[in-house]
């Protein structure tokens, strides 16, 4: 089954990869911080080895962002992300796992689970199976 | 666009061109023989259609995949450079197999009459244990159906190096494990055979699944499923639970053309019509069922094979033999307890003895499967069977939430509308 994480960053300082210019992370001890980069790369290196990468991105920042929204029938754009909140979404992956708890551990090994948040949505299939 | 018959022969031909190699390069390892092979493949693919086919084409593949290893070694260890030239002044044919190999004949199952069993022993190195399932599979596809990294990947739905990643990880944890071909003995052959019939279950079951249409690729796993349990059978026929595989397969991908509407929607056993059912693969499916329960240890692929057969023996939907399945699923539920067997059992109990009777088995799996659709779809089944029509629209559209299959819950909220006052 195909998961998509979403990976939320705050959007203060909008710079790949978010979390190395989050508050929490720089209030770290350097050793720690490195740490934490290095299980990071551990982890993308895993999920290439593993064959369960199928595609991620790193989003611009929301400011370049338009959105379209229906008004009264009619889709009218602003400027700017939908909705304005504290955390935005900078960036997604979808991983091929065997488990919902293969796709769950990864998003939680994500430095940005610790820092902002990851969120995991199963993909639907277009098999289904005879009822 | 490579004609389909040739691609048909070349992955025919693929795993006893393999086995050869293995058999002569084998210690140059499993990977580099497996690229060797697929490189062999590709060849074939280029130039038979030009040149004209080989009148031996199993040998001629042997001989190319041969070359490569030859070639592959020499740039390998170049620093023992006066031993290769020793080894290249040797003709490629001198490396094949004596007459065995050179004179293998295409068909399937038609060399049984040297004991081999290639098929089966290259299936029992790609279905280890140590690799994943999905690794697993890939890696049966690629070596043993003789598919290219890229057609296996469109048929999973994930980019060319999404699985060649998994191919390449397979064929390294087989080399760590010290995976040898062939197998070491008859009786591990055999101890490990169920997993290699697990693996074909779960490739037939991506294909089956599949909708058509756009996921037509996919759909050709189901064939490629029935054709190496074919390939298994042909080197195993006194085995009940290949048999048991092989008529499991036949009998459920003749319902394949009936299991889709026009427009991808999924259409129930009951209502599938039923004159669209291949027959010939049903009388095939039930004659070798008929054969391995006579000869044979029932087993679960034959109890699954003898349900799918009670349902194909039936005319309507309302002639199906309910009691039958039911006492078939008893001895399922102790052979291969799980709750997919046992979900499937409530339904049949529920029909043979009425909704309440498999209300209460289901019951029993509560706890355990909450959130999984079925579990709610099978109770909202029962539910409008014993008259409760809200509670039967509560348990569809719970069981419409928890499906991540479009189709099926296109289906399952279409049940809770119906229920819906």
């Amino acid at each position: 089954v195909k998961y998509l994480l979403l990976i939320y960053g705050n959007p203060a300082n909008w710079e790949h990869p978010l979390y190395l210019r989050d508050p929490g992370f720089l209030g770290l001890p350097p050793e720690e911080q490195a740490a934490v980069t290095r299980r990071a790369e551990e982890l993308h290196a895993e999920v290439g080895e593993a064959g369960e990468f199928v595609v991620g991105a790193a989003l611009a920042s929301p400011s370049s962002a338009r959105t379209f929204r229906g008004r009264d029938g009619v889709p009218v754009s602003t400027d700017g992300p939908y909705p304005e909140t504290k955390e935005q979404l900078a960036g997604y992956v979808v991983v091929d796992c065997e488990t919902p708890e293969r796709a769950y551990e990864i998003a939680a090994r994500m430095p940005d689970a610790r820092f902002t948040a990851v969120e995991v949505r199963p993909i639907m299939d277009a098999a289904g199976e005879e009822m | 666009v490579i004609d389909r018959e040739l691609g048909d022969l070349l992955r025919r031909l693929a795993p006893q061109v393999l086995a050869a190699v293995l058999r002569h390069h084998g210690d140059q390892g499993f990977a580099d023989a497996e690229d060797a092979v697929q490189e062999a493949l590709l060849a074939a693919t280029a130039q038979w259609p030009a040149e004209g086919r080989p009148e031996r084409p199993a040998a001629w593949l042997i001989t190319v995949a041969s070359r490569r290893m030859v070639d592959r070694f020499r740039s390998e260890v170049a620093s023992r450079r006066r031993e290769h030239e020793a080894a290249a002044l040797v003709p490629p044919d001198e490396h094949l197999a004596p007459a065995a190999d050179a004179g293998v004949d295409p068909r399937p199952g038609s060399g049984s009459g040297s004991g081999r069993e290639d098929t089966l022993e290259l299936l029992l190195l790609c279905c280890r244990p140590e690799l994943s399932p999905a690794s697993r599979i890939a890696l049966t596809l690629r070596a043993v159906g003789g598919l290219t990294t890229a057609e296996v990947a469109r048929a999973f739905l994930v980019p060319e190096a999404t699985m060649a990643q998994r191919i390449s990880r397979a064929k390294a944890r087989l080399r760590q494990c010290g995976a040898r071909f062939p197998a070491v003995d008859d009786a591990e052959r055999t101890a490990r055979l169920p997993d290699v019939l697990h693996v074909l279950y779960l490739v037939f079951t991506e294909g089956h699944t599949a909708s058509g249409g756009p996921d037509l690729l996919r759909a050709d796993l189901a064939g490629e499923a029935v054709r190496l349990a074919r390939a298994v059978h042909a080197e195993r026929p006194d085995d009940g639970e290949v048999t048991g595989l092989l008529a499991l397969l036949l009998l459920t991908d003749a319902r394949r053309g009936a299991r889709t509407g026009p427009d991808g929607a999924l259409v129930p056993l009951a209502e599938q019509d039923r004159s669209s059912w291949d027959r010939a693969a049903i009388d095939e499916g039930r004659a070798l069922l008929a054969g391995a329960l006579a000869r044979h240890r029932l087993g679960p692929y034959q109890l699954q094979a003898a349900i799918a057969a009670v349902h194909a023996d039936a005319e309507r939907a309302e002639d199906t033999d309910w009691p039958q399945i039911a006492a078939l699923y008893r001895l399922l539920a102790d052979l291969d307890p799980g709750p997919t067997v046992a979900l499937a059992r409530a339904v049949a109990v529920g029909m043979a003895d009425g909704p309440q009777a498999g209300l209460v088995l289901l019951a029993e799996l509560d706890e355990q499967l909450a959130e999984h659709h079925r579990l709610h779809a099978v109770r909202g089944h029962l539910l409008a069977l014993s008259g409760d029509g809200a509670a039967a629209g509560t348990a569809f559209a719970t069981a419409a939430r928890l499906t991540t299959s479009l189709p099926e819950q296109r289906y399952l909220r279409a049940r809770a509308r119906e229920h819906d006052t």
